[in-house]
């Protein structure tokens, strides 16, 4: 049977308890004088049931879905001859796909070693009996829960606490997710991590100046190793987002200043949400842009002046991206400026001096740790972009500080490194996951630390 | 006195300077909005401009001889034979039929190439839908090529791009023209096919329906994690370390790298879990870790919003803290937490980095009919046409841009007018 078709078996199940529990409740309040006479009301009690229900079985379910093809596996290829067995992972990957194939019918019997197809057979048998065993378990084990929760309702029966306990603990385990998410996040980067720290030293990886991932197939070709030191792609990085910076930083900050402190009310309610706009287009549209757009309109600009620009040059990516930063700096900066208490800005005024005065000498100075915090904020956002760099800036690892040039990113590798087929255990691949555990730390550190920044800020005026 | 005069002419002389430096300053800050503004102006025009031609495509009208023996079939309802009948044969005779003169291979090679190289397999669907042509002669209007596509709509501009054609080719173009036999009309195929090599057959029908269906499954699993958090957080969490770690946690996960999330589905979903990758299952889940703390956060500000009044009401009343939340304060924030939701979906549409980490960057042709056919999604088929090397690609790019920037304009305006029309002011 289709694991859907039981889920869809289980919640009518379900649906069936609730009704019987709900029922079994009156009847037994009737007599006594109604429904006050019972604890909790009978959809409580109907609910108890259909929790009893579903719950065992659910969790039986979790634990097929998690452990059937892991048993499955080990006994077909336990059954293999040891003729066929290879002796090493990647050719016992490969026999084992076959198997499956075979099984599943993508492969042909026609022409396949006898043992392997005997293979294939066991595990067709061995996934149907998994199937019909686990149908069979699930219907008696939610039966059997929807008898044991039938058999305990009472008029005394406290059936609403019950519920309601089980109901904090599901909510407990949605808001944990946040917590497993990051818990996945660091285990899924450092286990592949510490993997390639193995074929590559930290040291060459962290300090080196060649990058160039490509490693050959054959183990007597010309740069079989290939190289990994990442600095010219952390120069590359912070290259693109500096002059993202440049740009966004001046606009984003001058743009809330005015939106904040002189624009009158039309201006700001139609400025605001038209800026605000450029923080809702998708990133690939501003990687098209600047690919398409403005990078040719920079390599001709500059030609005219006898500029060499490269067509991937940082400065287009930097630039599009900056643009896109532009209204995440100024709305954070708007709020921040605009929680500067009123009051300070009177007495400068007061004193006399002009509004741009009040503005540098005391409004500024007052919100800048939410502003650098706003900043900080808005570097880790450009760090991590992706789609621009892809799309708008190299391939080629250059170390160079000069925004005319061509230069790739921390990203652009990751990208560039995992799309495609690889087998999983390469460097090459490996090595998307050290640049992933690098970009997810410097990341982390500027968010908790401006976050931190901002919120104590918040505090400081409330 | 003598001081004080002195003070006076002092700040009289400095007032010009000052009173210069404060428009200065006014204006850097128009300036910079003036900037921000034009590069919102500039972009859509950039867009628009590029992509409006997408949604119109040049058809080349011919009289087409249904031959029964030129295909080489003798029964339509055999699905079997449809796949052996040579279709091209069909769409090449009625091109040279437009122009008997046209001898040597060359020459010939250069006449067919007029003609999209799908243009058979058109011919063979018309065929099929209406039996009764077999053998008869109708005009009919025919996909022309990209590079004739890109040529003609260049033409009517009145800045002829010829670079991929030969002279031949466009005499040829301008005789359809005299002959009426070449026109613009509804580009159709852009939104009832799937992906292809061949730019004038391309369309973001797939990739749609990839979309809507990595949406659907996001929006199923997130809404309901993400709202259940923010009821714990919000009516029920103790205040403790763990607590204080978990908002931490949601607070940093809401400005982790996109491309970071995609990290974890490949390690986690596909190495750990054996999903298998390109499907709508696999993005749903990356995009659902990706928008959660989105949806947290303004779920837990619509939370906030309900007045304590409302609460303490509903347990003077005898209400459980569960009935209280259930019956009264859910349903006061639900309004706020659907425009929390759909700005979440709005983030997950426009998303391609970790989608690419997760497979769904494949070539598909088939438009995905469920959550686990493979798919791609709008902005990661943006991202492969723009790395297409044919030139009528960038027009395509570019419509599939407007059509996937006009859904978000859809979605954002209207969790505006949601939050405007429900949201309930205490």
């Amino acid at each position: 049977m289709q694991v859907t078709n039981i889920l869809f078996l289980l919640v009518g199940l379900g649906a069936f308890g609730y009704y019987l529990g709900r029922g079994r409740s009156l009847a037994m309040a009737n007599p006594l004088g109604g429904i006050r006479r019972l604890h909790s009301l009978p959809s409580y009690h109907g609910m108890h049931v259909a929790l009893w229900c579903l719950i065992p079985s659910l969790i039986l379910l979790g634990l097929w879905f998690i452990f059937a093809d892991a048993v499955i596996n080990n006994l077909v290829i336990s059954s293999l001859e040891p003729a066929l067995l290879p002796p090493d992972s990647a050719g016992y990957n490969l026999v084992f796909n076959k198997i499956n194939n075979i099984a599943s019918g993508v492969i042909k019997e026609q022409g396949q070693p006898l043992g392997l197809i005997e293979a294939a057979q066991y595990m067709d048998s061995l996934r149907t009996m998994s199937r019909w065993s686990l149908t069979l378990l699930l219907l008696t084990v939610s039966l059997f829960g929807l008898a044991w929760g039938q058999r305990k309702i009472t008029v005394d029966f406290r059936a609403r606490p019950a519920v309601e306990k089980v109901m904090q603990n599901m909510l407990f385990v949605c808001a944990c997710l946040a917590i497993f998410t990051t818990l996945g996040i660091v285990l899924s980067v450092l286990f592949e991590s510490i993997q390639f720290f193995r074929s590559v030293p930290l040291y060459d990886f962290v300090f080196g100046l060649d990058w160039s991932p490509q490693t050959a197939i054959r183990e007597d070709q010309v740069g079989s190793s290939g190289s990994f030191g990442a600095i010219p792609l952390f120069v590359g990085t912070l290259l693109v987002s500096a002059v993202a910076m440049f740009i966004a930083v001046p606009i984003g900050l001058m743009s809330a200043i005015y939106l904040a402190e002189y624009a009158g009310k039309n201006v700001r309610t139609f400025a605001k949400p038209a800026l605000e706009v450029l923080a809702g287009i998708p990133t690939v549209v501003y990687g098209f842009f600047a690919a398409l757009t403005v990078a040719p309109f920079l390599r001709n600009l500059g030609s005219d002046f006898g500029l060499a620009i490269s067509s991937e040059s940082a400065l287009a990516a930097g630039g599009v991206m900056g643009i896109m930063i532009i209204p995440f700096i100024s709305s954070l900066a708007d709020d921040v400026i605009t929680a500067v208490p009123q009051s300070m800005r009177d007495g400068s005024l007061a004193m006399g001096a002009t509004q741009s005065e009040t503005i540098r000498r005391v409004v500024i100075p007052a919100a800048l740790p939410g502003i650098v915090g706003g900043i900080m904020l808005a570097v880790s956002r450009a760090i991590g972009e992706t789609m621009i760099v892809v799309m708008a800036a190299g391939m080629a690892a250059n170390l160079t500080a000069n925004p005319l040039e061509s230069v790739t990113t921390v990203t652009v590798q990751i990208v560039t490194l995992l799309t495609g087929d690889q087998e999983f255990d390469s460097p090459k691949t490996l090595a998307a996951f050290a640049l992933g555990l690098m970009l997810f730390m410097v990341t982390l550190v500027l968010n908790i630390v401006a976050l931190h920044i901002v919120k104590k800020y918040r505090e400081q005026y409330e | 006195m003598n001081n004080q005069s002195e003070n006076l002419s002092r700040i009289q002389s400095s007032l010009k300077r000052r009173n210069r430096s404060e428009a200065l300053f006014q204006w850097y800050g128009r300036t910079a909005i003036f900037i921000g503004l034009a590069a919102v102006a500039v972009l859509f025009f950039d867009i628009i401009s590029k992509g409006h031609g997408a949604f119109r495509a040049t058809y080349i009208k011919l009289d087409v001889h249904y031959d029964q023996s030129l295909i080489g079939i003798d029964n339509l309802a055999d699905a079997a034979q449809l796949v052996d009948g040579n279709w091209a044969a069909l769409s090449k005779a009625a091109i040279r039929g437009n122009f008997p003169d046209v001898s040597g291979r060359r020459d010939k090679r250069k006449l067919n190439k007029l003609l999209s190289n799908g243009a058979g397999f058109d011919l063979k669907d018309r065929l099929v839908e209406n039996p009764q042509l077999l053998n008869k002669t109708e005009a009919v209007w025919i996909l022309a090529d990209d590079d004739i596509d890109t040529y003609f709509k260049s033409w009517l501009d009145n800045n002829p791009y010829d670079a991929r054609l030969t002279d031949k080719q466009v005499q040829w173009i301008d005789d359809l023209y005299q002959q009426g036999r070449i026109e613009l009309f509804f580009n159709a195929n852009l939104f009832t096919r799937g992906d292809s090599r061949e730019p004038e057959q391309a369309g973001i029908r797939g990739a749609l329906m990839g979309s809507f269906l990595t949406l659907i499954m996001t929006l199923m699993l997130s809404f309901p994690i993400g709202v259940s958090a923010a009821i714990y957080l919000e009516e029920f969490a103790p205040k403790n370390k763990w607590t204080d770690f978990i908002e931490v946690n949601i607070n940093n996960l809401a400005a982790v790298p996109s491309i970071i999330f995609g990290l974890l589905g490949l390690a986690i979903f596909i190495n750990f879990f054996h999903v298998p990758r390109s499907v709508p299952i696999v993005g749903g889940l990356v995009l659902t870790l990706m928008t959660l703390p989105t949806i947290i956060i303004t779920s837990r500000a619509a939370i906030k919003s309900v007045p304590p009044s409302i609460r303490e009401a509903a347990l003077g009343m005898g209400a459980s803290k569960y009935q209280m939340v259930l019956h009264h304060v859910l349903p006061l924030a639900l309004p706020g937490m659907l425009t929390g939701a759909i700005i979440g979906m709005a983030q997950a549409l426009g998303e391609t980095a970790p989608l690419l980490m997760i497979g769904m960057v494949a070539f598909i042709v088939d438009i995905p009919s469920g959550f686990s056919d493979p798919a791609t999604v709008l902005p990661v088929q943006i991202f492969l046409w723009a790395d297409s090397p044919e030139r009528a690609f960038i027009e395509k790019t570019s419509a599939a841009i407007m059509v996937l920037l006009s859904f978000l304009i859809i979605m954002n305006t209207s969790a505006v007018w949601l939050r405007k029309r429900l949201e309930r002011r205490w």
